[in-house]
C-alpha cells in the first residue's frame, strides 16, 4: 500500500521561467523510507511544501494517506508530521512550552497534551532543558525539539526536510539514531537530504531529485550497481607510475585511468578481491610497494556525477531563504 | 468552530508566555510612550495653548498619546509576524489542523490585550504629572476600552504587512511609515488651526484624529485641538471612529486571513 503518491507535478515560478517542479513523480510505501536526494534548489523542499498542503502546484496530483492534498488539505493536515529546514519553534518559549503549545493546536486536552510532552522530552533526551528557553539549546537540540513537535499525534506519516542540514558532526549522528529509532517503530517517512551518506543510512529507497524532476530511482545498492562495478586503485610511489600502469594493464584487462599528479592509477575490475591481490603479488615479485592499493565501491557521490554530471553541492544556510522563494537557484 | 476560539487562544497564550520569558519586551514597549508623555508634557507642553482658560496642556496630550500608542500596535504584530515567517514558524503553524483564521486572530487578540499593561502604565504616568480626567469612571473606561479596540483593529493592518514583507527588518520600516505620519498629522499633540487649509482636512478626517477627539470627549474636555475645518468627522468622533473602526476589520480581517492561508503559496 502506498502512503505517498506524487504524480506529474509541476511548479513554476517567475511566469514559468524558473520550473522548481517539472513533472515530479514519486511514491512512498506504507511503513518504508523513502530519502529524496539532490542537490540545493532540485526542488526537494517544493516536493515536501506541496505534500504537506503548504503550496499549491500548477498542474499534477498528490496524495497522502489516500487524502488528496489539493482537495482536501485539512485532512491532510490531520494525519502529517513535518519537521523542516529550520527549527520552526518559538525561541523565546522553552521547551515545555512549545510542546505544550502544539499539544493544544493539535486538540490535545490540557492534561493529555502534558502528558505527550513529558513522553517526548524524555524520548529525545531533552528533560533536562524542557524548561530553558530555545535560544539556550544546541543546534541539535532545536531540530530533536522540533522533530518531537511534528510526532505529538503519532502522524501516520512524516516529512523531514533536510533534518540534518546545518548540524554538527555530532549532531547528525544523534539525529540520524533518533530518526532510525522512529523507522524502527513502523513511520512511514519521507526524507529529503542532500547529503548522501544520510540517504545511504536512513532510506530504505532512494529517488534522485534535479532539476525538478526525478532522475534515478532504487535502492543505494541498486543506484550504485548502475554507476558500475568495484574499482582497483593504486597509489604509486615516485618513479614507480608506469610499472604500475603496466601491472594494472595486465590485471584488468585495460581501461586504465591515470591521476599523474597524485600518482594514482585506477581501472575497474570485475573479479574483486582476487584482482587486488594478483596485483599485489606481481607488484610484490617487482619489488615495487605502492603508497596505496585498494578496492573502491562507487559511493553515492559516484552516482550523483553519474546521474547527473556534476557533484551534489553543499548548501549555504543564507541562501536557503532565497531558494524557498525563489524556487531554484543554482550555483554554476 | 469552538476549535477555532480555543486555537485562537492558544497563539494568544503564546504571547503571553513570551512576555514572561523576555519581560524587557513589555518593559521597553513601555517606557517609550512614558518618556513621550514626559517629553511632550515638558519639553513642548509651555509653548503650546490649549486655548481653553484653565486646562493645561497635558489633558489634552494625555488622549494623543493614548491613541498614538495604540496604533503603534500593528509594529510589533508586523514585526512579530514576520518573524515567525522568517523562522518557518507559519508553515508549521499551516501544517496543523487548525481553523485558518486562528493563528492571525489570536496573534492580533495578543497584540490587542498587551495595551492593557502599556495604558496602564501610562495612564499612571499621566496622572503623576498631572492628567486628571474629570468625567467619571464610566466615561473613563469607556475611553479606555475604545483605545483598546482602536488597537485591536490596527493590529490587523499589522497582520497583512507582516505576512507580506520578506523579513521582520522592512516590517518595521515599513510600519514606521506609515503610522508616523498619521499620528503626527492629526490633532494629537498640537491643534490643527496652524496647518495649511488641506492638510487640515486631512487631519480631521484622519482616524488618528477622530480617536483622540473622542477620547478627549469621554475625558470629559471640549476637543479645541480639531474643529477649525468644521468637518463632520471633527464634529461627530465617537461615531466617525466606530466607523473607521469597523471599516478597518471589514477591510484587513478578510485580507489577512487570506494572506494567511496563501502565503508564500505563490
Amino acid at each position: 500500500m502506498k502512503s505517498v503518491i506524487a504524480e506529474d507535478l509541476v511548479k513554476t515560478y517567475d511566469g514559468g521561467t524558473v520550473r522548481a517542479l517539472d513533472g515530479l513523480t514519486l511514491d512512498v510505501s506504507e511503513g518504508t523510507v523513502l530519502g529524496v536526494l539532490g542537490p540545493n534548489g532540485a526542488g526537494k523542499t517544493t516536493t515536501v511544501r506541496v505534500l504537506t498542503t503548504l503550496l499549491i502546484p500548477d498542474s499534477g496530483r498528490a496524495t497522502v494517506a489516500g487524502i488528496d492534498v489539493i482537495k482536501q488539505p485539512e485532512k491532510v493536515r490531520e494525519v502529517i508530521g513535518l519537521s523542516g529546514q529550520y527549527a520552526a519553534v518559538d525561541e523565546t518559549l522553552t521547551g515545555w512550552d512549545n510542546l505544550i503549545m502544539f499539544g493544544r493546536l493539535y486538540h490535545l486536552s490540557p492534561k493529555a497534551a502534558k502528558q505527550r510532552a513529558t513522553e517526548l522530552l524524555e524520548q529525545f533526551s531533552l528533560t533536562d532543558a524542557a524548561k530553558r528557553p530555545i535560544r539556550t539549546y544546541s543546534g541539535g537540540m532545536r531540530r530533536r525539539l522540533d522533530l518531537s513537535a511534528s510526532l505529538i499525534v503519532k502522524p501516520k506519516i512524516l516529512f523531514l526536510d533536510e533534518p540534518t542540514t546545518g548540524l554538527d558532526p555530532r549532531g547528525r549522528q544523534e539525529m540520524w539514531g533518533v530518526i532510525k529509532s522512529l523507522v524502527r517503530g513502523g513511520t512511514t517517512l519521507l526524507l529529503t537530504t542532500q547529503y548522501l551518506a544520510e540517504a545511504d543510512q536512513l532510506a530504505d529507497d532512494i529517488v534522485v531529485v534535479d532539476h525538478g524532476k526525478v532522475i534515478a530511482r532504487g535502492t543505494s545498492d541498486q543506484l550504485k550497481r548502475q554507476v558500475g562495478g568495484e574499482r582497483l586503485e593504486i597509489v604509486a610511489a615516485a618513479n614507480d607510475l608506469a610499472q604500475v600502469k603496466e601491472i594494472v594493464a595486465k590485471v584488468a584487462g585495460g581501461n586504465v585511468s591515470v591521476d599523474e599528479g597524485i600518482r594514482q592509477v585506477s581501472a575497474p575490475v570485475a573479479t574483486g578481491s582476487k584482482a587486488l591481490i594478483e596485483a599485489a603479488r606481481q607488484l610484490d615479485d617487482l619489488g615495487i610497494h605502492p603508497l596505496d592499493i585498494g578496492l573502491k565501491r562507487p559511493s553515492l557521490d559516484d552516482v550523483f556525477i553519474s546521474l547527473t554530471g556534476h557533484v551534489a553541492e553543499e548548501q549555504k544556510p543564507e541562501d536557503e531563504g532565497d531558494v524557498k522563494a525563489r524556487g531554484r537557484k543554482r550555483k554554476k | 468552530m469552538s476549535h477555532a476560539i480555543s486555537d485562537a487562544l492558544v497563539v494568544t497564550k503564546r504571547q503571553w508566555l513570551q512576555l514572561v520569558r523576555v519581560p524587557e519586551v513589555l518593559i521597553f514597549s513601555t517606557i517609550q510612550p512614558v518618556m513621550f508623555v514626559l517629553l511632550f508634557r515638558y519639553v513642548f507642553g509651555y509653548s503650546i495653548s490649549t486655548g481653553i482658560p484653565g486646562v493645561d496642556y497635558v489633558q489634552l496630550l494625555m488622549p494623543g498619546i493614548f491613541v498614538q500608542t495604540v496604533a503603534f500596535t500593528l509594529a510589533g504584530t508586523a514585526v512579530g509576524l514576520a518573524e515567525d515567517m522568517q523562522k518557518g514558524l507559519i508553515d508549521r503553524f499551516r501544517s496543523l489542523p487548525i481553523s485558518r483564521g486562528a493563528v492571525v486572530f489570536g496573534r492580533a487578540l495578543g497584540d490587542g490585550l498587551l495595551n492593557i499593561v502599556v495604558l496602564f502604565v501610562m495612564g499612571l504616568a499621566g496622572f503623576l504629572v498631572g492628567w486628571r480626567p474629570d468625567s467619571g469612571l464610566f466615561k473613563v473606561m469607556l475611553g479606555f476600552i475604545f483605545l483598546l479596540f482602536f488597537g485591536f483593529a490596527m493590529a490587523w493592518i499589522g497582520i497583512l504587512i507582516g505576512l507580506s514583507v520578506r523579513s521582520a527588518r522592512v516590517a518595521n520600516a515599513a510600519v514606521f511609515i506609515a503610522v508616523f505620519p498619521l499620528t503626527f498629522l492629526s490633532n494629537a499633540f498640537a491643534p490643527t488651526t496652524g496647518m495649511p487649509r488641506p492638510l487640515q482636512y486631512f487631519a480631521e478626517w484622519n482616524p488618528v484624529s477622530t480617536m483622540v477627539a473622542a477620547c478627549r470627549e469621554l475625558f470629559g474636555l471640549q476637543n479645541i485641538f480639531g474643529v477649525t475645518a468644521n468637518s463632520w468627522p471633527s464634529q461627530n468622533p465617537l461615531e466617525m471612529s466606530l466607523i473607521y473602526m469597523v471599516l478597518l476589520m471589514a477591510i484587513f480581517v478578510p485580507l489577512s486571513i487570506r494572506k494567511y492561508v496563501n502565503v508564500a503559496s505563490k
